[in-house]
């Protein structure tokens, strides 16, 4: 069989912060409202915290995120993904919720430097100034759906795969030395 | 620039992030009405210059179906609220009577 690869293959750029694209990563989508019994303890079993409203926990390596509210994005290593939805079959048996695996399904970047919020901020409607530490907003970037939130020095934006491409090619416009903001 | 508030993620959501829906609150007629009934529903729909209802979708945000009570002439925005609803929240209601007091009430 052949290797799971990323949409880009870990293409990167150096502007006035860096863009990376990352990944491959495990990517389950679990459509489930926040009232299912259980649905704390299936994150737990999981070694995760259901995210509050808008929120993300954990990390972008293995954490989980609030997409809408009957959705939340769950992020494990690639090689996690088959056993996570297990877990979640399990705990969640009798329940009404459906997970998927989209790991395949979507592409992941990496936006890095004391000046990627200008980045980002320039993509889309999102008010950066006004973006928690943990929270997760879906919004656009250009012209595609994108959901954004920030960790460390940075932010990392999940993207369908079929539009990495267009989005590598805005985040390097963006990001491109010489277009910082002010 | 239009900016909803959807009252399923809290969000403050451009216009750019939002799929209009047209007139809210329609009475869906479907099979055993009258022509006359069907055609209303399908075509018929108020054009008013000031109060309107209107659906929206956060279609790049949460996805979900949501109302909201604007202005046609000021583009003032009196509210947005959950769909699920076969009218506008009474407070609402108040709210806009007070701005707009020649408004003529939701029917």
């Amino acid at each position: 069989m052949s290797n799971a690869v990323s949409a880009l293959q870990g293409a990167s750029f150096e502007g006035f912060v860096t863009v990376r694209e990352i990944g491959p990563l495990g990517m389950i989508s679990l459509r489930a409202k926040a009232d299912v019994t259980g649905l704390e303890a299936a994150f737990a079993a999981l070694g995760l915290t259901l995210p509050a409203h808008r929120q993300m926990t954990g990390t972008t390596d293995k954490g989980a995120g609030w997409m809408s509210p009957d959705e939340y994005l769950i992020l494990v290593p690639y090689a996690e993904v088959a056993s996570a939805l297990a877990s979640l079959g399990q705990s969640l048996e009798g329940q009404h919720h459906l997970a998927v695996d989209v790991s395949d399904a979507r592409a992941i970047f990496r936006i890095e430097g004391a000046k990627a919020g200008q980045v980002v901020q320039k993509l889309g409607p999102i008010d950066v100034a006004r973006l928690g530490p943990n929270e997760l907003r879906r919004s656009r970037a250009a012209q595609v759906a994108a959901a954004i939130w920030v960790e460390g020095e940075g932010y990392t934006l999940v993207c369908f795969r079929s539009v990495a491409a267009y989005v590598m090619g805005i985040l390097k416009a963006s990001a491109a030395n010489g277009a910082e903001l002010g | 620039m239009l900016i909803l508030e959807c009252p399923c993620c809290g969000v403050m959501a451009d216009e750019t992030e939002l799929s209009p829906g047209g007139e809210a609150h329609l009475k869906r007629f479907g099979p055993g009405s009258t022509d006359q009934e069907f055609e209303a529903y399908m075509f018929a729909r108020k054009n008013p210059k000031g109060v309107h209802f209107e659906r929206w979708r956060h279609a790049y945000g949460c996805g979900k179906w949501f109302l909201a009570a604007r202005c046609t002439a000021t583009l003032e925005v009196f509210g947005t609220y959950p769909a699920q609803v076969g009218a506008p929240p009474q407070d609402l209601q108040d709210k806009i009577k007070a701005k707009r007091p020649e408004w003529k009430g939701f029917q």
